[in-house]
């Protein structure tokens, strides 16, 4: 008796919620998103991009075999379930049988064989090809050896994909919420050619389909009807600006012109935080800011110790505090905490204070033969940019006061610089910031592996590092993996081949009634968890 | 009249040509690739890029190849906004900057030439002082000092005008920009008029006006205007040219879609394709505006002769 | 000169100063201006705080003379006073760089144009007309990609190419000139092309041209702190107007001394050659009494 009576009033219940619900659905006015997306994005094209403003809008189009959880971690996307085989080698997808192009077509596993071997071919020149080398063939196909259809991706059926692996990968999923890996529509991209990202072209598969692309000014997207959660979309219409001016965007915010920036400017973080408590957001990013060594030049190619006492006099917590106003963590490792699968490893002074650091230091320099009577000279290089010269000027004073050390500080143009760095034509230090393009350690310990035909900053050539990698990338028990990666940190942070000053936070600007915007290491924010509120 | 506009127009071809020749090279010849980015990318994939883009031809052949497409219209791929081509780019900027840069131009040259007539008219008051002051301060302020004091005031604290962005164009969105763009050349204007004018009133034939018994308002109208305007329309044309391809700081600070900024970011980008339109445009742009001043010229002062 | 100075029986010279200093305005313009320039040369003197030193406990603090930063520090804490005398320093000798190589190259390409005449006269006017519609803000920004290393050698490199003014007006001034009588005696009398342009065009042009070079400093003053903003100015540790002002405009709300000062210097710098070009301009008219 009683559980009828429960049961009658949860349905009467239902019933006043569900009229409600509907009688506000047919007041509500359209829901609209307008998110500040930083510099203007370069393409809509998910095998074409490299920056980050771009992925924020395809992720909203697009949706992967896996797809970003609010808070980042990997969640079934297309793929409703998949098996491993025994070695690691083969992966065998499932996709939905609700998974839908938003001109109502189904997305099936050609798609995907289609994508992949689109990403790889070396006629699409894809920068993000490399995302997909672990798959066998893959390296070799873009490298022009072998055909596309060589690729190791294989469609068993319309809602199988079949993917064979050239060695244990296990950052394969977690890089499946990258956009470069996520499909295309086989029949726009044949109908319309490099055209079909164009507006009417373009063929999506995600919460939302594009409905506007002005270049400089926005992309506007619409709700996709066909999308398999579209139920659950709460936002019919979200506008990604084009923010190139990080003053201009903060104000626009203010203004109410803007419902979520990309960034701030960091001269109104103090304020905001104080000022505008409900709408300030930041959480930890998955990057570091280091300054790298050129270790093919004197004195710091045969001199560790050298290169330890600058590392020693930088005092991280002023920097952070007064200089960077970030709410940045203290750098003392290569890996930001908060990383899967992994402890980040820390610089064998990290446990003495300042004061310490700085006396060890002065001997350092001291046995190295460097004092007031013979200064060290360095000329540091970077790109021109209001955060780069706050930090370079204020480590520049400290190593000035505590050593006695001479800076150049040389600034170059952008592209000047990263030719002149990607070269390792500096003379002395350059810096380097890196944000990982999926959460795992590899991200980040691959660039410095002196065996994978890709220069890293420092020149840093360790056969003990790469070897560790080497093993690390074909072991399958995560724990020995993370043993392995560790190790390898270790070497690296050892050597004092880097300065590892921050890791990145993400400051920026969310409104009271954006809910559903949950900070997360990898700053992911799909507009389709994002509901407006009051 | 038309014979000598034709003349020119041809005559502009070679011109054209040196400046395309120049901004190639010059591109060429500036470290850095377009392709270079913080992620350093293994040879392989680099070299793909390359020869996507045709960047792996000998410089002569890929500057041919250009020229041949600048004759045809086509200004090639932007390599940097992959989705476009260099002619849409500039097809979608236009209009904007076009806009605002037109309402900028014709509100300077209304606004100027109205200040400073009336300086001129009453030299040496302080009501001259007084509007040459303002009219140096003008010039005085770095427009990236006004422009975003404008939007923080009119659009943050009052909250009467957007702060930036192009909606579709509404009046409220120009205001802003436009103001900004104009408040140094309304300064220029008011300067030259004031100056000319002066000169003129002095002039013997404005003497002999006077002495016809000619009332002092047609001899200002109909006299002394049309010649005090001969320096304030040497200077507009190319500073027409200038205005109506868009401010870079204009553009930024208000994140308007215009072109101006193309010839920064452009440059900046390495993105050559689209930096090699923008210039070849603007070139175009000026002569066709130098062309406009000197006719101009011939309407507003009789002694000119078209030879 | 001393043709006409026989005709007048005073030198012109002479009359435009007489008639520069009736004018009260112009007077103390090239007096404040003096003032500042004084300032930014001894000013490490008067305030001797070096320009790149770190106050860590002064970091972005507001004007306090008693803490020894009557303008503030930015946000390194550096004082704002010993940098807007230190970047002064840069702006105007950016600014009379630029100007005295496009005052060089104007005035040599303008008069020889307009005294040859002809189809030297064409073609060299041609390459100006050339680079006239080269874009100029593309020229200087490959020109910072070129010589980013050294500010003074970029504005020696913008002086090359903003001289097009300049050759214009001195070649109509040249044609002018050409005419005149006495330039007949003196070729006449057995003088060469060369020393005709050197001893009697280039110094009877002289008057529009000194005009228009105080209204050249001030633009190439102005487009230094652009290209500052744009964040292609001048390198650390060396710092101008343009830099400073670049900074100020971003900390507008939260440190507006950072803005206020340097800004001040510079329009009133401005301020004072516009109206000492005025001026000089008035003076050098001959039919003003």
């Amino acid at each position: 008796m009683r559980d009828i009576r429960k049961l009658m009033a949860g349905a009467v219940m239902a019933l006043v919620l569900g009229t409600g619900a509907l009688a506000a659905d047919q007041a509500r006015a359209e829901t609209v998103l307008r998110r500040g997306n930083g510099p203007d994005a370069e393409t809509l094209d998910i095998h074409k991009s490299t920056g980050m403003p771009d992925a924020y809008i395809q992720m909203d189009l697009y949706e992967g075999l896996l797809t970003p959880g609010p808070d980042a971690t990997p969640q079934p996307g297309v793929a409703e379930s998949w098996t491993v085989s025994g070695d690691d080698l083969v992966y065998t997808f499932t996709l939905r049988d609700d998974a839908k192009w938003s001109d109502g077509t189904p997305v099936t596993a050609e798609d995907f064989v289609h994508s992949w071997r689109r990403l790889v071919d070396p006629a699409t020149a894809a920068d993000y090809a490399r995302f997909l080398w672990p798959v066998a063939n893959a390296e070799a196909i873009t490298k022009g050896e072998k055909p596309p259809e060589t690729l190791g991706v294989r469609a068993v059926d319309a809602r199988t994909l079949e993917v064979t692996l050239r060695a244990p990968t296990p950052y394969f999923l977690a890089a499946q919420m990258h956009p470069s890996t996520y499909p295309i529509s086989k029949a726009a991209h044949e109908k319309f050619g490099a055209d079909h990202v164009k507006p009417g072209n373009l063929v999506s598969n995600g919460a939302y389909m594009l409905a506007e692309h002005v270049p400089q000014s926005h992309v506007k997207l619409v709700k996709n009807p066909h999308y398999h959660g579209a139920a659950d979309v709460a936002v019919d219409t979200v506008f990604f600006h084009a923010t190139e001016d990080i003053d201009a965007e903060f104000k626009r915010f203010r203004a109410g012109e803007l419902d979520t920036t990309y960034e701030m400017p960091p001269q109104q973080i103090a304020w905001a935080e104080e000022n505008m408590p409900d709408a300030f957001r930041n959480a930890p990013y998955f990057g570091t800011y280091v300054y790298a060594f050129n270790l093919n030049n004197e004195p710091w190619k045969s001199n560790p110790e050298l290169r330890k006492a600058l590392s020693l006099a930088i005092d991280r917590d002023l920097l952070v505090e007064k200089i960077t106003q970030g709410g940045e963590l203290p750098a003392y490792g290569w890996i930001p905490q908060g990383t899967n699968h992994y402890e980040s490893q820390s610089l064998d002074y990290a446990g003495m204070t300042q004061d310490e650091r700085d006396q060890l230091a002065r001997e350092l320099m001291a046995e190295a033969g460097y004092g007031p009577d013979n200064p060290l000279q360095v000329e540091y290089l970077s790109n021109a940019g209001e955060r780069h010269r706050k930090i370079a000027i204020a480590i520049a004073t400290m190593w000035k006061q505590k050593l006695g050390v001479d800076v150049d500080l040389r600034t170059e143009e952008w592209k000047v610089f990263l030719d002149t760095r990607d070269k390792n034509a500096y003379k002395d230090l350059a810096r380097f910031g890196w944000i990982g393009d999926y959460n795992d350690a590899n991200s980040f310990l691959d660039l410095f592996r002196s065996d994978i035909g890709v220069q890293n900053p420092a020149d840093f050539e360790d056969a003990e590092y790469d070897a560790l990698l080497k093993r690390a990338g074909v072991e399958d028990d995560l724990d020995k993996r993370a043993l392995l990666m560790q190790e390898a940190e270790r070497r690296l942070l050892e050597a004092h081949a880097i300065i590892p000053i921050h890791h990145y936070t993400r400051p920026h600007m969310a409104a009271p009634h954006v809910k559903g915007w949950i900070g997360n290491i990898m700053n992911y924010h799909l507009t389709r968890y994002v509901s407006i509120g009051e | 009249m038309l014979t000598y506009a034709v003349r020119r127009l041809f005559g502009a071809v070679p011109t054209l040509f040196v400046i395309v020749t120049l901004a190639f090279f010059m591109m060429r010849l500036a470290p850095g690739g377009p392709f270079d980015g913080e992620r350093m990318v293994p040879a392989e994939i680099e070299a793909n890029l390359l020869r996507a883009y045709e960047l792996d031809r000998p410089l002569l052949a890929q500057y041919a190849a250009y020229l041949g497409g600048v004759l045809t219209g086509d200004l090639g791929p932007s390599f940097k906004y992959k989705d476009f081509s260099v002619g849409e780019l500039i097809r979608n900027g236009l209009p904007v900057s076009l806009r605002i840069g037109g309402i900028a131009i014709v509100g300077a040259a209304l606004a100027g030439a109205t200040l400073g007539s009336i300086a001129a008219l009453r030299r040496n008051t302080v009501l001259d002082r007084a509007l040459m002051t303002g009219a140096i301060a003008g010039v005085a302020v770095p427009t990236f000092v006004v422009a975003p004091f404008l939007s923080l005031v009119f659009g943050v604290y009052l909250a009467w005008l957007p702060v930036a962005g192009w909606g579709d164009g509404q009046w409220r969105h120009l205001v802003l920009p436009v103001v900004a763009l104009a408040l140094p050349q309304v300064a220029y204007v008011a300067r030259l008029t004031r100056a000319g004018l002066i000169e003129i009133l002095r002039s013997d034939f404005i003497r002999t006006a006077r002495a016809k018994g000619l009332p002092e308002r047609a001899v200002l109208f109909r006299h002394a205007l049309r010649g005090a305007l001969l320096p304030v329309v040497s200077y507009l044309g190319p500073a027409t040219a200038g205005i109506l391809t868009g401010s870079v700081v204009i553009e930024q600070i208000f994140g308007l879609p215009g072109i101006g900024r193309h010839f920064v970011q452009g440059a900046l980008n390495r993105d050559y394709t689209l930096v090699m339109g923008v210039v070849v445009f603007y070139g175009a742009l000026i002569i066709l505006f130098n062309l406009v001043v000197d006719l101009l010229y011939g309407a507003l002062d009789p002694r000119v002769r078209y030879d | 000169m001393e043709v006409r100075s026989a005709v007048a029986g005073r030198s012109p010279g002479a009359d435009a100063w007489r008639r520069l200093r009736r004018n009260r305005a112009a007077l103390t313009a090239g007096a404040v201006l003096a003032a500042i320039a004084a300032a930014c040369l001894l000013g490490p003197l008067l305030h001797p705080v070096p320009p790149g030193e770190v106050f860590w406990d002064a970091i972005q603090s507001p004007p306090d003379i008693a803490a020894g930063h009557p303008f503030g520090t930015d946000a390194n804490g550096r004082d704002i006073l010993a940098r807007t005398l230190h970047g002064g320093r840069v702006s105007l000798a950016v600014g009379l760089a630029a100007t005295l190589v496009s005052l060089v190259i104007g005035v040599a390409w303008g008069s020889v144009a307009g005294y040859a005449g002809g189809r030297v006269d064409a073609v060299m006017m041609r390459i100006v007309d050339v680079l006239y519609a080269l874009p100029f803000m593309f020229f200087v920004i490959l020109l910072m990609v070129f010589f980013g290393r050294n500010i003074l050698l970029i504005f020696v490199a913008i002086g090359a190419v903003a001289w097009l003014d300049m050759a214009r007006i001195v070649r109509g001034q040249t044609l002018s000139i050409k005419r005149l009588p006495y330039i007949e005696a003196a070729r006449a009398g057995g003088l060469g092309s060369a020393a005709i342009i050197r001893r009697h065009v280039v110094p009877n042009a002289l008057g529009p041209v000194v005009v228009y070079a105080t209204l050249t400093v001030p633009k190439v003053i102005l487009l230094e702190s652009l290209l500052s903003f744009l964040g292609l100015g001048v390198r650390e540790p060396a710092t101008s107007w343009g830099v400073l002002i670049g900074d100020g405009v971003a900390n507008m709300e939260r440190a507006p001394w950072m803005l206020v000062f340097p800004a001040g210097f510079l329009a009133a710098t401005l301020f004072c050659l516009n109206f000492l070009g005025d001026g000089l301009r008035d003076a050098l008219d001959p039919r003003d009494p």
